[in-house]
């Protein structure tokens, strides 16, 4: 099981990574959720795997669920949402200013400090 | 007044939630509130300097959930002084943007205070989530900041920045995910207890963990080789708004030094795991930023690479991990963050001054107020290069003695004195350029689109921090005192001891 769920978040890391290093914004996009998938992944199973555990201490309960894994991984599932939002549209907004699609903007003049 | 801890983040974070509230052409409300809440905080963080200076720990536990179960803010001598500095960087800052730069753009103020109340919570509280989280409110204010004011050239800079920034705070999580699952604790003092006994087996991925971590502060600190993207954003964003960012990278030297300081020493997980390779990255930022100075063809820019030197100088203090160093540190840094601000703001002047040209170093047109800008130009680069007789060279004189230990005392020095003579060669060459040799008359006089008193405060702060030197450095020494005995923080924190029974691995 833990080698199953490792190569899973290995597998969406490795795709994550490949996407990111593209000079495209949508394929970054789309590997920077991958890799946000993996890490929230790993942050929940950073507690325990396993299923039907009580989180509390109850009289006879066999095993615990480590409640506090699951509040970080809704913080960073929540940090991490509003972070993709916000990329699309910037995104967006240097496609619509320069007209191209690249993570890496083609320089204006005022940065190459060139006399006008 | 035992809330006095976490007011300094509640007060700009209120004022924010407030000031969205309030609707875009009411202008002067809006500055009214923003001002308002920044002198509150500036004034809360004076009265927590004034009660942590006795050597006193305030722990501030959220909900009253004892640590390490809750999240708590921790004012020690080193947190306070980082807070007052914040809020004594974000008046002239916020001031900066007072005549018209914060109606270029919706929610400026509450964008600001957004950024303070990150900022603050990232060097007041003792969690390392609770840091991811404020890292992260300091983080979206800033990319909306960035972009404050628009066109294309700062969403070139912001694209990259937010894309990098979006890996950190992945790699962020990696990182507490592991050392959450190996350790079952993400406090910061429970960490410094448990670290000298986690099993044998579980080192290697404790180190793992604490080496990504301990990456993410050094991306925000902007450490060679991933210091790139940093003149870029700085140099691209307004003029207020690139005085508050000059604090940025010192959330990461701090949250670094904090680490290493309090949670590493003493531990198989912590032994050797910044140093030595930090020294050297440290060295090649500073190499970088000397040679990125030498290069920059606008003034904004040069600044932006002397941030980069500086962050350089107090990563290499850091790596060192002496009680010497740190203290020379905690003296070089304020020092070195107002500096820097204060050359953002005087390129915003110049560039308003000279027209077209802006603040790109060619000759043009002289300045229709060349004398005070000149004098003020003056002594921030005496303060930024380190000369006699401001603080910057004090604080260099305080790092060459303090810091350098275990071999690297040449290649400190070296890089300390050619990094000032290089800073000191580039401003006087971007002097002449900018002052001596006009083409054309001077324009006619318009209004400065920043206001003067912006400017005074910072150039002021060099002066200041030299005639109080001793009072400051005698501060600097007591918190870095402090900082390195570790044990009163960590009792403050969680207590006696681990005697806590937890089941870390199931």
């Amino acid at each position: 099981m833990e080698l199953l769920l490792a190569l899973g978040i290995g597998l969406l890391v490795g795709c994550g990574v490949w996407l990111a290093l593209a000079s495209r914004t949508f394929p970054v996009i789309l590997g920077l959720t991958l890799i946000g998938y993996a890490v929230n992944l790993l942050i929940f199973f950073g507690g325990r795997i396993g299923a039907s555990a009580p989180p509390l201490a109850l009289p006879g309960a066999t095993g615990l669920a480590d409640p506090l894994p699951q509040a970080l991984v809704l913080t960073a599932i929540v940090i991490g949402f509003g972070m993709t939002a916000y990329f699309v549209a910037l995104a967006l907004k240097g496609i619509g200013e320069s007209g191209v699609d690249a993570v890496d903007l083609p320089a204006s003049r005022d940065d190459t400090g060139e006399e006008p | 007044m035992t809330h006095l801890a976490f007011l300094p983040f509640l007060v700009p974070f209120l004022a924010a939630a407030l000031l969205l509230l309030v609707p875009g052409e009411a202008r002067k409300a809006q500055r009214a509130a923003s001002l308002g809440a920044t002198l509150l905080g500036l004034v809360l963080s004076v009265a927590l300097v004034a009660a942590v200076s006795d050597g006193s720990i305030l722990v501030y536990r959220l909900g009253d959930w004892a640590a390490p179960f809750g999240i708590v803010f921790v004012a020690d001598r080193l947190s306070a002084m980082m807070v007052l500095l914040l809020f004594a960087l974000a008046v002239p800052a916020l001031l900066a943007a007072m005549r018209g730069i914060d109606g270029r753009g919706l929610h400026f103020h509450a964008l600001f205070q957004f950024q303070l109340a990150g900022i603050a919570g990232a060097f007041l509280t003792g969690d390392l989530f609770n840091l991811f989280v404020c890292f992260e409110i300091l983080l979206i204010a800033s990319y909306a900041l960035l972009l404050h004011a628009g066109g294309l050239e700062r969403t070139r800079a912001g694209l990259t920045y937010v894309a990098l920034n979006l890996v950190g705070s992945a790699l962020f999580l990696v990182g507490l995910g592991l050392l959450y699952g190996t350790m079952g604790t993400l406090n910061l003092a429970d960490l410094a207890f448990r670290l000298p006994t986690v099993a044998a087996s579980d080192v290697p991925l404790v180190r793992v963990a604490l080496v990504l971590v301990a990456l993410v502060f050094l991306l925000k600190a902007a450490v060679f080789p991933m210091a790139f993207w940093l003149p870029h954003a700085y140099a691209a964003a307004t003029v207020p708004v690139a005085a508050l960012f000059a604090i940025m990278t010192k959330v990461g030297v701090v949250a670094l030094l904090r680490l290493a300081v309090v949670a590493l020493p003493d531990s198989a997980a912590g032994a050797g795991l910044l140093s030595p390779w930090l020294q050297v990255l440290a060295l090649g930022t500073i190499l970088l930023g000397t040679v990125a100075a030498l290069a920059a063809r606008r003034l904004a820019v040069t600044a932006a690479s002397l941030v980069l030197v500086s962050s350089g100088t107090l990563l290499f203090a850091v790596a060192d991990a002496r009680e010497a160093a740190t203290a020379a540190l905690l003296y070089y840094l304020p020092h070195t963050t107002l500096a820097t601000a204060g050359l953002f703001v005087l390129a915003g002047i110049i560039a308003a001054e000279r027209g077209d040209l802006a603040d790109r170093l060619v000759r043009g047109a002289a300045m229709a107020r060349a004398l005070p800008i000149g004098l003020a130009f003056a002594l921030l680069a005496l303060a930024v290069s380190g000369m006699p007789p401001l603080s910057g060279f004090l604080g260099k004189l305080m790092l060459m003695q303090g810091a350098g230990s275990g071999g690297w005392q040449p290649a400190w020095w070296a890089a300390l004195l050619v990094s000032g003579l290089v800073a000191a060669l580039v401003l006087a060459r971007t002097a002449s350029v900018l002052f001596w040799e006009p083409r054309e008359a001077a324009p006619p006089r318009g209004r400065l689109p920043v206001p003067p008193a912006a400017l005074l405060l910072l150039v002021l702060a060099s002066p200041a921090l030299t005639v109080a030197a001793p009072a400051v450095a005698g501060y600097a020494g007591a918190a870095a005192g402090q900082l390195h005995a570790r044990v009163p923080y960590m009792v403050a924190v969680v207590g006696a001891g681990p005697d806590i029974p937890r089941e870390v691995r199931p």
